[in-house]
């Protein structure tokens, strides 16, 4: 395959004045990251500060309803709530030594503004994020977070004011100050490196539950499932089953209310070839090439693009990719409150309401395994403004 | 490919002694009625290269004038077809080079050898993609190429040696040399470093050098002169339309 091409998706549509720190950051990636010195840091801040291992559970009492074994890899348990840790630790580390001083982030649940934040703080890099108007309203609670650990937080009041935005500011600062910074990509999409960095980073997920799931079965899960928005925590659970043809791997994309015409967050089921973001991809756009705005009741899965690699894997037939749309995700989420005391993101909720919704179809004592990407906390004033407006 | 428009135009008004005038505005902007009257304007008044640019919902390199223009070109219903018919409407009234500059997703979708004989049909010179560095850009210049349309490459301060003369070693029409670390977007000084860049320019490409991004006044081109062949000017332009003020009166500043 082409250098940084994931069959015909992928690439490096960037200015560019973008291309110097690109490569340099492809650089980094094959001499840094190979270090042992980065190695053994970064393996020793997963376990000690992001508290991995992440668990693996049962939903003992949603299986026996279910007809088939639901387990559950506990992102949430991650430091900071979410699967986002694991790649803005590694990032900002490779930041570090690569002797930068300030991470920038774009955010659009806010969560890997958190982590980025989280990371900065740690390794005492400065932060700028970059957040849509409309998700900073949406995610308040987060952005506190992210100005507690010293970040700085700047609302971007252009074109759609949510995540797409937000990258587009955070690509220009980049631009300007890319000297001094690295831009801390947040999901497995952009240009070439960071669809590969970011998966390098998430992996970890994968790894950790094929070795967890057949350590406590004796065999691979029949199901692995996750929801997919830029697709970071999705590739990072995927990478490790891939080569497992008896696996079958589900992506789950939100498709928005799921009226007819209602805008959707679904670019590989109902999108069309094209670039943004530095990047050749499946986008919703116009017949014209117009970036479409997105929606989803989930912050975080709320982009119009996806990163290139699900892409090949859809096209490729190895990975299948499904909708699920806010109400089901709702219902995915107050089910898993009331029957197993976990509290999922509403992104992972769209990965629980695809097991909840195909139960007539997935074969008993099947063992389905999902990847819970982070803890809905954050999601609670969503939530209660959705139940407002449709009821409970 | 015959000498391109774009360089014949530039070396033109360099050898009247002046700087080439490439003024900018995006598709459509101020509005529809007005649009192609300005363009005639600033080629009445000066222009050797008009830039139409062709906008795009997400302009990563735009500053705030110029997406601000862009977007409200797109509200007012622009599109690559609308500008391509409008131009081959007036193309005779123009004397000037004429360039597209915008971003790859509305030429794709397009579909790049139709938007190549569509282009070509209506008089344009040249293109910019701003997203489109040149490892990805091999196959559409060799399109574009076979219609005498030039792709211009786009290189600035950070630019090296060795992918500068990636650039120049087939690079045909003006090489567009962006003045600063950032977006589009007049500015009051240029960066120091600008003269380096621009000598390392001159001494790759054999075709004519253009700086753009950041100019506002003639004088900002005074401590560089001899390295500059052409000049670039668009959120300048763009503020002054906005104001209800004449292309003619804008030019009048850089004759």
């Amino acid at each position: 395959m082409k250098k940084g091409y994931y069959g015909e998706f992928g690439g490096q549509f960037v200015p560019e004045l973008l291309m110097p720190p690109l490569l340099e950051l492809e650089e980094a990636m094959k001499t840094i990251m190979k270090s042992a010195e980065f190695c053994d840091e970064y393996t020793r801040l997963l376990t000690d500060f992001i508290g991995r291992p992440t668990a693996m559970t049962h939903c003992r009492n949603l299986s026996r309803e279910l007809g088939f074994n639901l387990w559950l890899k506990r992102e949430d348990l991650a430091h900071t709530g979410a699967h986002k840790i694991n790649n803005t630790v590694g990032q900002a580390l490779l930041t570090q030594m690569m002797g930068k001083t300030t991470l920038l982030a774009e955010t659009g649940a806010g969560q890997h503004g958190v982590a980025t934040a989280c990371a900065a703080s740690l390794l005492d890099l400065d932060c700028e994020i970059y957040m849509g108007a409309v998700d900073v309203e949406r995610q308040s609670h987060n952005v506190k977070r992210m100005e507690l650990f010293g970040a700085k937080v700047v609302p971007v009041e252009s074109g759609t004011k949510t995540l797409k935005d937000a990258i587009n500011a955070a690509m220009r600062k980049w631009i300007a100050d890319q000297e001094t910074t690295h831009y801390c990509f947040g999901t497995a999409a952009g240009a070439h490196p960071f669809p590969l960095l970011v998966r390098e980073l998430q992996s970890i997920i994968g790894r950790e539950a094929k070795a967890q799931f057949v350590e406590k079965n004796g065999k691979l899960p029949d199901y692995v499932v996750a929801c997919v928005g830029g697709g970071s925590n999705a590739i990072g659970m995927f990478h490790d089953f891939v080569p497992e043809e008896s696996v079958k791997i589900i992506g789950v994309e939100a498709g928005g209310t799921g009226e007819p015409g209602c805008y959707n967050s679904a670019p590989i089921s109902l999108g069309t070839t094209g670039v943004l973001h530095g990047m050749n991809t499946k986008l919703l756009q116009t017949e014209e090439g117009q970036i479409l705005p997105s929606h989803s009741v989930s912050a975080g899965l709320d982009y119009p693009g996806v990163g290139p690699e699900h892409v090949y894997l859809h096209d490729s037939g190895r990975v299948e990719y499904a909708i699920i749309n806010d109400g089901q995700a709702i219902n995915a989420f107050k089910t898993m409150c009331r029957k197993e005391g976990i509290l999922p993101a509403l992104e992972s909720s769209h990965a629980v309401a695809w097991a909840l919704e195909n139960k007539d179809s997935i074969p008993a004592g099947s063992n389905v395994l999902v990847n819970l990407s982070g803890r809905g906390d954050k999601d609670m004033d969503i939530f209660e403004k959705y139940t407002a407006e449709y009821g409970n | 490919m015959k000498v391109s428009r774009l360089t014949e135009k530039i070396k033109e008004s360099n050898a009247k002694g002046r700087t080439a005038l490439v003024p900018f505005l995006p598709g459509g902007y101020p509005d529809l009625d007005k649009f192609w009257d300005e363009i005639i304007e600033l080629d009445k008044n000066g222009a050797d290269v008009i830039e139409i640019g062709m906008p795009f919902s997400d302009p990563v390199a735009d500053g705030p004038v110029v997406e601000a223009a862009s977007l409200k070109s797109l509200e007012n219903g622009v599109n690559l077809k609308w500008i391509i018919s409008g131009l081959k409407g007036c193309r005779d009234k123009i004397d000037a080079g004429v360039l597209l500059m915008g971003y790859l997703n509305p030429v794709l979708q397009y579909g790049i050898e139709q938007f190549a004989k569509d282009a070509q049909e209506a008089g344009v010179d040249g293109l910019i993609i701003a997203d489109m560095p040149y490892e990805e850009g091999v196959e559409i210049k060799k399109i574009l190429a076979e219609h005498d349309i030039s792709l211009v490459p786009l290189v600035g301060l950070n630019t090296s040696r060795e992918r500068m003369k990636l650039y120049a070693k087939d690079a045909t029409g003006f090489v567009y040399f962006v003045s600063v670390l950032g977006t589009t977007g007049d500015r009051d000084t240029l960066p120091e470093d600008v003269k380096k860049g621009l000598e390392m320019a001159q001494e790759l490409f054999d075709i004519p050098v253009a700086l753009g991004f950041g100019l506002k006044r003639p004088e900002q081109l005074v401590a560089l002169d001899g390295l500059v062949d052409a000049a670039v000017f668009g959120s300048a332009l763009i503020r002054h339309v906005e104001a209800g003020k004449s292309c003619r009166e804008f030019m009048e500043i850089w004759k």
